[in-house]
């Protein structure tokens, strides 16, 4: 594999030499086909177009995070209620976890579920934003690399959920202290599932479209209706 | 025949594309070992093992058994100022079971038991004919692409790493004692680490389409098998 079919500098994309290459497999195809005939995949071209169900799944995911930072996560009873019942926000458990000196978890429940999603919204927006746009291939080795954590690390932030399901399951102990769900549990998962969706359907060939020579008009137009150069 | 030239730029025949940026490469037999990367983004193209089938339905297996442990043995179990509560991994999805939740307790199910065991049998539903040389089982493209789809959504790791956080806030609260379950997962962690490790994509497909098709009149491990593919696999009825 390490040959190449063009050794010139620029790199001949199967868009561009009028062929499209299976995302699922690999295997490439004339430009008309529709789905993979290996593996059955639907064949999409790299068009910008497919930033639409980015962004969509971008903003579902979005509109679900606000009511998973208002409602609570998840309410606690100690003592019957006598000792309090308490409630907590996302960033409530985090600075109660503060109050109990538990620094290390604090910082986890921080990052897997304020930092990592709310960088994941700005980091997907960023990428919808310049993908396609002109670009040295520094540039898209740097965006490519953001790409690559944003999907590595998206599936993560559903730790948050699995901690209210294990808390809420073990911590049934009667008189002593129960723990309950909160709504905020359900609208957090969805953010994250839509998040996820969001950055799957992002293309990451699109990153490589922008690459310096003015060729890719040309190639462009045959499968992407408007082009702007 | 072998004046043909290894690949077709009209039909996409001996070629692959970077499923992450598109570039074009030749198709070319590898030695176990060895690792292919794409020249522009560096994206693992390929890159098998000796004997890696075999392994992966082995880890696959492991993966369906330790699962189906961690479901019926306990999970955790709690206790403190004589009250005691002991969990299984259904307790803990069925914590959610309460009004607008319940929808999340289908997710956590299946985010946690169903799909990596859907995964692990999709994947011996395909690997087991390839590994044995046969012709693979009907299907056996579209069961090993869901298995990849599925791949981000299963979440055994996860939920490893949440029972441990769940674990430290309980800590200051009762005395907890880890079941079978739990080190059921742990061990699932590994499992999967190796099973990514030795999975290599490009291997597998190239593979259910070689067995797959019958009009091969090639030795499968002959070196330049890719040059010496028939024009009619790249047509679109021949795959299909």
């Amino acid at each position: 594999m390490s040959a190449q079919t063009e050794p010139q500098s620029p790199v001949l994309t199967a868009h561009r030499a009028g062929l499209i290459g299976c995302r699922s497999c690999g295997r490439v195809w004339p430009q008309d086909e529709a789905h993979c005939h290996r593996c059955g995949a639907e064949l999409v071209p790299p068009d910008r177009r497919g930033l639409q169900a980015v962004w969509a799944w971008l903003i579902a995911g979005l509109i679900a995070y606000i009511p998973a930072n208002v409602f609570p996560m998840m309410s606690t009873q100690t003592f019957a209620g006598l000792a309090g019942n308490s409630e907590a926000t996302i960033l409530g458990g985090v600075i109660e976890l503060i109050h109990y000196g538990s620094w290390d978890i604090a910082v986890i429940v921080f990052v897997a579920s304020i930092v990592v999603p709310v960088g994941k919204f700005i980091a997907i927006a960023w990428l919808a934003v310049v993908a396609g746009r002109p670009a040295n291939v520094d540039q898209a080795h740097t965006r490519l690399k953001v790409y690559e954590v944003v999907e590595f690390i998206g599936r993560w932030s559903m730790i948050d959920v699995f901690v209210v399901a294990i808390l809420s399951a073990l911590v049934q102990l009667g008189f002593v202290a129960s723990i309950k769900p909160g709504p905020a549990a359900v609208s957090f998962a969805l953010s994250v599932a839509f998040t996820m969706l969001s950055a799957q359907s992002f293309d990451a060939r699109l990153i490589w479209r922008g690459l310096p020579l003015r060729s890719r008009s040309s190639a462009g137009s045959a499968t992407t209706g408007p082009n702007d150069e | 025949m072998s004046a043909e030239p290894s690949y077709d730029l009209a039909t996409g025949r001996g070629l692959i594309a970077c499923p992450s940026c598109d570039a074009l490469h030749l198709r070319e037999d590898m030695a176990p070992g060895e690792t292919a990367r794409c020249i522009r983004c560096g994206h693992v193209l390929a890159k098998p093992r000796e004997g890696a089938f075999g392994q992966l339905i082995a880890l696959a297996f492991t993966s369906m058994v330790l699962l189906i442990g961690a479901v019926f043995f306990p999970f955790l179990e709690v206790s403190t100022f004589g009250f005691g509560n002991a969990s299984s991994l259904f307790d803990v999805a069925l914590a959610f079971a309460d009004g607008v939740l319940l929808p999340l307790v289908v997710a956590v199910l299946a985010m946690i038991i169903g799909l990596p065991i859907a995964r692990s049998f999709l994947l011996v539903y395909t690997l087991v004919p390839l590994a044995q040389g046969r012709p693979p089982h009907r299907h056996a493209a579209t069961a090993f692409r869901w298995s990849e789809t599925l791949r981000p959504w299963s979440m055994a790791e996860i939920f490893v790493i949440g029972t441990a956080v769940a674990l430290v806030k309980v800590a200051g609260l009762a005395s907890v004692h880890l079941g079978p379950a739990f080190w059921a997962f742990c061990a699932l962690i590994f499992v999967n680490l190796a099973s990514r490790s030795f999975m290599c994509r490009t291997s597998i497909w190239d593979a259910i389409e070689q067995s797959g098709q019958s009009v091969d009149d090639r030795d499968p491990a002959g070196p330049p098998a890719e040059a010496q593919r028939p024009a009619n696999l790249a047509d679109p009825q021949a795959g299909a």
